[in-house]
C-alpha cells in the first residue's frame, strides 16, 4: 500500500502553567511512501520520529495535514479502522498470555461477518508464527522468551491481522549487539516475503542503512532529506545529515575556500572550482583521507589500529572540530609517518562543503 | 555452611524473639485456655480438659447471631466495597481535571476517627423524637415512611452497619487501586487499541488481569478486616451489642472478657479459635481461587 503524507504537522501544547509555549514535534512532514517499500525514520532522539510513527497508528491525531492510506484519507481515522500493525519499542506483550494468546488477541476482536472461528483463528496465527520462526514456543509466557524471542512474537502478533502498513517503534533497541544483527536481517526477509510496507523508527544510522529501501533523517520534528541510504550517504544536503549517517563519524574542518581551492589552515588541500570564497565547514568522510608521500593535509600522527580488513589510521589536525582523526585506509597501504607526521590527500568525492552560517550544502 | 546457618539463626533471633513472644505463645495459649473446662479466673483452676467450651459457645444464641452478622456483613460489604473502590478508582484515572482534588476528597475517611465517623452516620441515620435524620427526611421525598436505622428493625441496622463499612474502608481500597491501575504501562493499552479492541474487552482482558494481584490483595485483606470488625459496631449501636442484636464474632470475644456478663476467658477463647479458623479457611480458599485468576508478572 502506497503512504502518503502531506504537510503533517502535530503541535504537542504547553504543558502546565509554567509551560514555556507549545512543542512542535512533527513540523510540515511531506512523504510519498511506495507500495512494499521498508522506510527508515532516522533521527536523534526528540527529533520527532516516533510522534510521526504514532500519527501514522492513529495513536495521535495531526494538527495539520493529511495522511493518505492508498488512495484513501485516514487522517482522522481512529487506529482500529487503519488496518496498522504496530510493534512497540518494549513489545507490549500482554504478560498473562501465552504466545498463542496474544498472537490471536487481534484477531478475536473481529465482530460481525469478519468474525473468525477459533480454528480459522488458530491456523492463521500459526501462519504468522511459523513467518517469524516461533511455532515451537506457542504455549509459553512472555516472561519465559528471550528478548529476541518476545520481540518475533510482537511482530507474528502485528503481522496475523495482515495489516497494509507495519510500523515498528525502535524494533532492536531492546536487543544486546549479536541479537540486534540477527534480528534487523530477519525484519528485512520478513518484510520482502510478506511485502507490507514498513516503516519503522531508529536513532541508530547504521541500522537505518542496513535494511531500509528508503531513509528519512530528521531533526527537530523538519525532515533534513530523504532518499535511498547510499545516495544520502553519499551526498548529504546539510551538515546534521553529513554528521549523523556513518561510523566512524565525518570529520568536520574549519576550512575556507580562497580562489577556487579549499585552504584548511595554510594548506591548500583541494581545488573547489564551484565554490565561492569565505569561510567553510569542509566535512571528510573517514575513507576520504589517502595517505600519500607528498600529500596537502599535514596531521598528527598518533597510532595505527587494526581491524583485519581495514586499518584506522588514528590522527590530529588543529582545525578538525572531531578530534581524534580516524582514516579508515586498506590494510595493504603503507603509511608514511616521518618525524611523527602524516600527510593525505583527499577523496573529492568524500569531501563535503557546508556554509558555517546555515549549515547548507556547498557544491563545487 | 555450617557458620552461615548460625549466622542466619542470630540474624532471625531479635524478629523470632518478638513473634514467639507476642504472637506464638498468646496463640497458643489460647488454644490452651479454649480446651480447659470450667477455668476459674481468681483460682487459676480447672476441672478438666475437653470440648466443652466450643459447644457452649456454638450453642450460645448469642454466639449464633454474631456469627450470623459478621458472615452478613462480611458477604455483603467485602464485594461492594472492592468492585465500587475499581469503578471510582477507574474514573479517577480516566479524569485529567481535579483528579487531585477527588483523590484527597476520597481518602479523608481514612484519615479520620471511626468514633467521630460513627457519630457523623448516628446523625444522618438516627430516628429521635426530636429528628428523623437526614437519610430519613431525603427517603421522605420519594415517600417512605421514617424508618429507625439505629434502633429500629434488623434490616435497618445492617444496612447501616454496611453502609458504614463499605464507607469506611473504601479510601484504602481506592488508594491502592488507582495506583495500581497507574502502573500498567499504557502501552498494553496502545496496542490494544491499535488492534481494534473494545473498552469492554480492554477491562476484562488486560485491566482486570494486570491489576489481579492487587485485587486479590484488597479481597484478602478485605475479608479478614470484615471479620474482625467490632470497633465499627460499637460505633453506630454502643458497647451493648447483645441486646441491639448487632454483635459480631470480636464483640462476642471481647463481651466474655470484659463485659458485664463477662470473666469466661474460656469461652472467649473457643470462640477466638472459632473465628481463626473461619479466617484461615476462607483465606485457604482464597489463595486456592487466586492460583486460577491472578497474574503475577
Amino acid at each position: 500500500m502506497n503512504v502518503t503524507l502531506e504537510n503533517l504537522t502535530k503541535v504537542f501544547p504547553a504543558r502546565g502553567k509554567k509551560g514555556s509555549g507549545d512543542v512542535t514535534a512533527v513540523k510540515d512532514f511531506s512523504l510519498r511512501i511506495p507500495d512494499g517499500a521498508l522506510v527508515g525514520l532516522l533521527g536523534p532522539s526528540g527529533c520527532g520520529k516516533s510522534t510521526t510513527l504514532n500519527l501514522l497508528s492513529g495513536l495521535l491525531t495531526p494538527t495539520g495535514g493529511r495522511i493518505y492510506f492508498g488512495e484513501e484519507e485516514v487522517t482522522r481515522l481512529p487506529p482500529e479502522h487503519r488496518g496498522v500493525g504496530l510493534v512497540f519499542q518494549n513489545y507490549a506483550l500482554y504478560p498473562h498470555m501465552t504466545v498463542q494468546q496474544n498472537i490471536t488477541f487481534p484477531l478475536e476482536n473481529r465482530k460481525g461477518k469478519d468474525k473468525l472461528t477459533k480454528k480459522e483463528m488458530a491456523d492463521k496465527a500459526l501462519e504468522a508464527a511459523k513467518l517469524v520462526q516461533i511455532q515451537d514456543l506457542m504455549d509459553r509466557k512472555p516472561k519465559e522468551l528471550s528478548g529476541g524471542q518476545q520481540q518475533r512474537v510482537a511482530i507474528a502478533r502485528a503481522l496475523v491481522k495482515m495489516p497494509g502498513v507495519l510500523l515498528l517503534d525502535e524494533p532492536l533497541s531492546n536487543l544486546d549487539a549479536r541479537l540486534r544483527l540477527q534480528t534487523r536481517e530477519e525484519i528485512r526477509r520478513i518484510q520482502r516475503s510478506t511485502g507490507i510496507t514498513t516503516i519503522f523508527v531508529t536513532h541508530d544510522q547504521e541500522e537505518a542503512m542496513s535494511i531500509s529501501d528508503l531513509i528519512v533523517v530528521m531533526k527537530e520534528g523538519v525532515i533534513q532529506q530523504t532518499g535511498k541510504p547510499q545516495q544520502v550517504y553519499d551526498d548529504p544536503a546539510n551538515l546534521f545529515v553529513a554528521r549523523f549517517l556513518g561510523t566512524p563519524p565525518i570529520h568536520v574542518f574549519d576550512a575556507s575556500v580562497k580562489n577556487k581551492t579549499l585552504y584548511i589552515g595554510e594548506a591548500p588541500v583541494l581545488p573547489v572550482p564551484g565554490a565561492p570564497d569565505g569561510p567553510v565547514y569542509a566535512a571528510v568522510r573517514p575513507e576520504g583521507f589517502v595517505p600519500e608521500q607528498e600529500g596537502p593535509l599535514v596531521c598528527q600522527f598518533h597510532r595505527v589500529e587494526v581491524m583485519g580488513r581495514d586499518v584506522s589510521l588514528v590522527a590530529s589536525h588543529p582545525n578538525c572540530q572531531n578530534t581524534p582523526i580516524r582514516a579508515i585506509i586498506r590494510a595493504q597501504t603503507d603509511v608514511h609517518a616521518q618525524d611523527g607526521r602524516v600527510r593525505f590527500r583527499l577523496d573529492p568525492g568524500k569531501v563535503f562543503l557546508f556554509d558555517t552560517q546555515t549549515e547548507a550544502r556547498i557544491r563545487f | 555452611m555450617e557458620q552461615h546457618n548460625k549466622k542466619a539463626w542470630l540474624y532471625m533471633l531479635p524478629a523470632a524473639l518478638f513473634l514467639g513472644l507476642f504472637l506464638v505463645y498468646p496463640l497458643i495459649d489460647v488454644l490452651i485456655y479454649s480446651l480447659e473446662e470450667g477455668y476459674n479466673f481468681a483460682s487459676q483452676t480447672y476441672w478438666g480438659v475437653g470440648g466443652y467450651n466450643y459447644s457452649y459457645v456454638l450453642h450460645d444464641p448469642y454466639f449464633l447471631q454474631a456469627l450470623k452478622n459478621t458472615f452478613l456483613l462480611v458477604i455483603i460489604t467485602v464485594p461492594v466495597s472492592t468492585g465500587l473502590a475499581l469503578v471510582i478508582a477507574l474514573g479517577l484515572s480516566s479524569i485529567q481535571k481535579l483528579r487531585e482534588a477527588y483523590q484527597t476528597i476520597f481518602f479523608l475517611p481514612y484519615v479520620t476517627n471511626t468514633l467521630a465517623v460513627g457519630l457523623v452516620f448516628m446523625i444522618l441515620f438516627q430516628k429521635t423524637p426530636y429528628t428523623d435524620g437526614l437519610v430519613n427526611r431525603i427517603l421522605g421525598w420519594f415517600g417512605v415512611a421514617p424508618i429507625d436505622f439505629i434502633q429500629g428493625p434488623y434490616w435497618a441496622k445492617m444496612l447501616t452497619l454496611c453502609v458504614y463499612t463499605v464507607w469506611v474502608v473504601l479510601p484504602f481500597k481506592i488508594l491502592i487501586l488507582t495506583s495500581a491501575l497507574a502502573s500498567v504501562d499504557q502501552s498494553y493499552y496502545n496496542a490494544a487499541k491499535v488492534d481494534g479492541t473494545s473498552k469492554a474487552r480492554i477491562f476484562t482482558r488486560i485491566t482486570l488481569p494486570m491489576i489481579s494481584p492487587t485485587m486479590f490483595y484488597l479481597v484478602i485483606t478485605g475479608f479478614i478486616g470484615a471479620f474482625k470488625a467490632y470497633s465499627d459496631v460499637v460505633a453506630l449501636f454502643g458497647t451493648d451489642l447483645n441486646a441491639a442484636g448487632m454483635n459480631t464474632i470480636v464483640g462476642y470475644v471481647y463481651d466474655m472478657l470484659y463485659g458485664t456478663a463477662g470473666g469466661y476467658p474460656s469461652y472467649a477463647s473457643a470462640a477466638a479459635m472459632i473465628l481463626f479458623a473461619i479466617v484461615l479457611t476462607i483465606t485457604c480458599v482464597n489463595l486456592l481461587v487466586s492460583r486460577k485468576h491472578v497474574h503475577y508478572e
